[in-house]
């Protein structure tokens, strides 16, 4: 089973986040990037525990500078057998779509994962983007995965509840939570990941239809108000007539 | 700008308020530009024509559902749709129909999309408008340009309000084609209590609340406001309460009008998923909880006399209103 991962870098949660140029661009002075946890520990883990099931291979995919190399290395020591870069800063997911579907479309994989989206733009948009490039089915936000006979069986989130899918090979698959546990690298994959091949691949020329023009903090917290523990009433009170939201 | 296509789902024959929501933005859109508001409905529902009410010009309906887990299908249908009449926008309400097509539907229209817009558009041009949007988990908001012949746009709640000036339109049927590529085995829905991407209000409790059994007093709240029930992390990973109501980063990202956090920290990644709630409620025991700087009120000391407290007071409330 040939399966590819893409995975993305975004800044840490505990990032504090601020701006630069007018707000028109992301200031990313003293941010630690980490592997987007949705792509490591669901996409990348699931692929690992297919391979370990059926054989084969697992291919990771990164659209990124140089500077990211250290993120492609950890997926490796994970337990990726071999990674591709694409040697691009991507500004939209457009542009990180077309990159990888570039790449994937000459390689015949059976399945391409990735996580339901990455913590910091939350656009969720460049698998469901892969799947038209490439005319392949799409299921977004799997929270479960199982591959038996060339059918995908998935478990795909939906308002209040799962739907299971049966979908014939290649497809492309979002991983929300729940489809893999979180596995850390060991001392032996780490000693290994830098040996194993990471292909750098130049990228298209591109023209993004989507743009940010300008960002902005939201308004600052008016500070909390504390309600006496003895006086619910008056927080109730408070919540329909001040906030009108009871 | 050209016509707007809103693409709305019904459910057991009833539209959901986001639905209702997209066709009056829709609407508000084509009114500025001067074009028209057409809907397409999916599914089975008596109801479409009452789509005019909230502002669709023209209604269309699909002559038999098609799964929206078959991305494909629904894309190719949507699109050519479009193309038939003469669309520069589509939108959608935010859901999972949203995630799985958005994306797709926007290469097949070789334009950009932009997920989860929060208002209407500004600066609208024939092929471009500007549209804002959450980002680093609610941390910020990003004013985007997006451009092509059709661009699509799918809906954060409230990105408009509704609007019911309208009247009831004719229902036009459109002939679905092509064969499933997906197959849908089983539909496993949790009745009762509204889904949690949709609560307007929701009660959450943490690892404050010591165990599993000491639930009720979160179930007897909820049921009071009529919430929906939610829990944080810790509680989800111990299986205390089921992973559908983990919210947070990892879990589901929500924006209700109140959200009531008992007995949880406030760790960021939490807060990451909640904090575009309109109104936040914590109520811990620690006052140096770091919840409390993100919340609109909160109450320090013990809930497990503290929410039943609180449960008294909106059964009180709720029976004076009546």
């Amino acid at each position: 089973m040939k399966i590819l991962v893409c995975i993305s870098a975004t800044p840490d949660t505990t990032s504090k986040i601020s701006f630069k140029n007018n707000d028109s661009e992301f200031n990313t002075d003293g941010i630690q990037f980490i592997l987007n946890p949705y792509d490591e520990w669901y996409a990348l883990v699931k692929a690992l525990e297919l391979k370990e099931k059926l054989g084969g291979t697992v291919t990771v995919i990164h659209v990124g500078p140089v500077q990211n190399e250290p993120m492609i290395r950890k997926a490796l020591a994970i337990g990726a057998d071999d990674a591709v870069r694409v040697n691009s800063t991507p500004s939209s997911s457009y542009e990180t779509a077309h990159q990888i579907a570039h790449y994937a479309g000459s390689q015949n994989y059976e399945l391409i994962l990735s996580g339901k989206e990455t913590i910091d733009y939350q656009s969720g948009e460049v698998g469901s983007m892969i799947s038209e490039l490439l005319t392949l089915p799409y299921v977004a936000f799997a929270s479960q995965l199982d591959i038996q006979n060339g059918l995908a069986i998935c478990n795909r989130d939906i308002e209040g509840g799962v739907e299971v899918l049966e979908i014939k090979l290649p497809v492309v698959i979002s991983a929300s939570k729940g489809m893999a546990e979180q596995r850390i690298a060991n001392m032996k994959g780490i000693m290994m990941a830098k040996s194993k091949p990471l292909v750098i691949v130049e990228p298209l020329p591109m023209a993004s239809n989507t743009s940010i023009l300008s960002y902005s903090l939201p308004p600052a917290k008016k500070g909390v108000k504390m309600i006496d523990a003895d006086h619910m009433d008056e927080l109730v009170r408070m919540l329909h007539e001040h906030d009108k939201v009871i | 700008m050209k016509n707007i296509l809103v693409a709305i789902e019904s459910f057991n024959g009833e539209f959901k308020k986001s639905g209702l929501q997209a066709v009056s933005y829709g609407k508000e859109v084509a009114l500025s530009t001067g074009a028209s508001c057409i809907v397409i409905v999916n599914g089975e529902t008596s109801k479409a024509g009452s789509l005019g009410i909230y502002g669709a010009d023209r209604v269309l309906q699909f002559n038999k559902p098609i799964s929206p887990a078959d991305t494909q299908a629904l894309t190719n249908q949507l699109a050519e749709l479009a193309s038939i009449n003469s669309v520069g926008m589509i939108v959608m309400p935010y859901n999972s129909t949203a995630r799985g097509i958005t994306g797709r539907l926007s290469i097949k229209m070789k334009s950009g999309c932009v997920t989860g817009v929060q208002k209407l558009p500004t600066n609208i041009e024939s092929e471009s408008v500007v549209v804002s949007r959450s980002v680093f988990a609610g941390k910020a908001t990003a004013a985007i340009k997006v451009s092509g012949p059709c661009i699509v746009l799918s809906l954060s709640p409230n990105a408009s309000q509704l609007k019911t000036s309208g009247n009831e339109v004719a229902v036009e049927t459109i002939e679905v084609k092509g064969g499933e590529t997906v197959k849908v085995v089983e539909s496993k829905i949790v009745t009762g209590r509204t889904p949690l991407p949709e609560a307007e209000l929701v009660v959450s409790g943490g690892r404050g609340m010591k165990d599993p059994s000491n639930w009720g007093i979160i179930e007897d709240l909820a049921e009071a406001l009529g919430a929906t029930t939610a829990c944080s992390r810790p509680v989800a990973d111990s299986h205390w309460r089921p992973h559908y109501e983990h919210v947070g980063q990892t879990g589901i990202a929500i924006k209700p009008n109140l959200y009531i956090a008992i007995g949880i920290s406030g760790a960021i990644q939490h807060l990451a998923g909640v904090n575009n709630s309109k109104v936040i409620v914590v109520i811990n025991k620690d006052p140096e909880a770091p919840f409390f700087k993100a919340a609109d009120y909160g109450v320090c000391g013990d809930l497990f006399e503290i929410v039943p407290r609180l449960t008294e007071a909106v059964k009180k409330f709720k029976h004076s209103n009546t």
